[in-house]
């Protein structure tokens, strides 16, 4: 019988052994998984719409599983119609202020405008977004609407707060279909198996 | 280069070039190979990691001016 008589030597063996086959084990089994992300949206706002739908498609398209939680504010970016999305310069001074049209010149500059005066003029955030949407036009950048419809054919799952809902007195009428509606018990397990969790 | 299929992605911007790719490539067939112009400077370096996640072959990518030039073969 050729049996190792050694405890010690066979240990040893084992451990060369596993040395040798496991590096390339773990590529096989990393390889053979599928990336998955999870995204929490908890923002209503367009230019906080992006994110998730701009990281949520690309994912998609690079053949991940994407789940995204909408929960809070976050559940404007799925009601049936987001052309009412709004973006607020106001406290907000990273926000670029420039006009999306005329000579280079004017288009160069940012327009410094104070806050008590933003929030004293009527109508100033619908005309920051109208001019904020005049830009994404010009740059050639996705609609929201564009963006959620790519996310869905690419089967984003997409679950909606249900507690959110009631919280908001919102009903399922107000949404897009294909929706889920659960809670954080059925978010959790889901971002716990992601290999990306993104909070937005 | 010979192609299959063409993509126009000129005066998109991120990730319109990439998801357009995707479709068009999952409408293709194995080994055919797709042409795509951009003028995203971001595309370049997103197609070659597009190329590496899904494994479909970059074949070649070729910068004209302000606008940019991909190939890339179905897997």
């Amino acid at each position: 019988m050729n049996m190792p008589t050694d405890q010690a030597a066979l240990d040893a063996l084992i451990r060369q052994r596993i040395d040798e086959i496991l590096p390339q084990k773990l590529e096989e089994l990393r390889a053979a998984k599928t990336a998955s992300l999870a995204i929490i949206a908890t923002k209503g706002t367009l230019d906080w719409a992006y994110p998730p739908f701009i990281l949520g498609s690309t994912a998609a398209a690079l053949g991940w599983d994407v789940s995204i939680f909408f929960t809070f504010y976050g559940l404007n970016l799925l009601k049936k119609d987001v052309s009412d999305l709004k973006v607020s310069p106001l406290g907000n001074p990273g926000m670029p202020m420039k006009m999306p049209f005329g000579p280079d010149w004017f288009k160069g500059i940012n327009w410094n405008i104070p806050n008590i005066l933003q929030a004293g003029i009527p109508g100033f955030e619908s005309v920051a977004t109208l001019l904020m949407k005049q830009t994404i036009r010009n740059n050639g950048v996705a609609s929201i609407e564009e963006l959620r419809a790519l996310s869905r054919e690419a089967d984003v799952k997409m679950i909606a707060c249900q507690m959110t809902v009631d919280l908001f007195g919102f009903s399922h009428d107000d949404f897009i279909d294909g929706l889920d509606y659960a809670g954080a018990a059925t978010f959790l397990p889901v971002a716990q198996q992601s290999d990306v969790c993104l909070f937005m | 280069m010979n192609f299959d299929k063409e993509l126009d992605a000129k005066g998109l911007n991120c990730p319109l070039p990439i998801l357009r790719a995707k479709k068009a490539l999952a409408e293709m067939a194995s080994g055919q190979v797709l042409r795509i112009m951009a003028t995203d400077p971001g595309s370049v370096k997103d197609f070659a990691a597009f190329a590496k996640q899904t494994g479909n072959e970059l074949l070649s990518t070729a910068e004209h001016g302000k606008e940019f030039e991909f190939y890339i073969k179905r897997k």
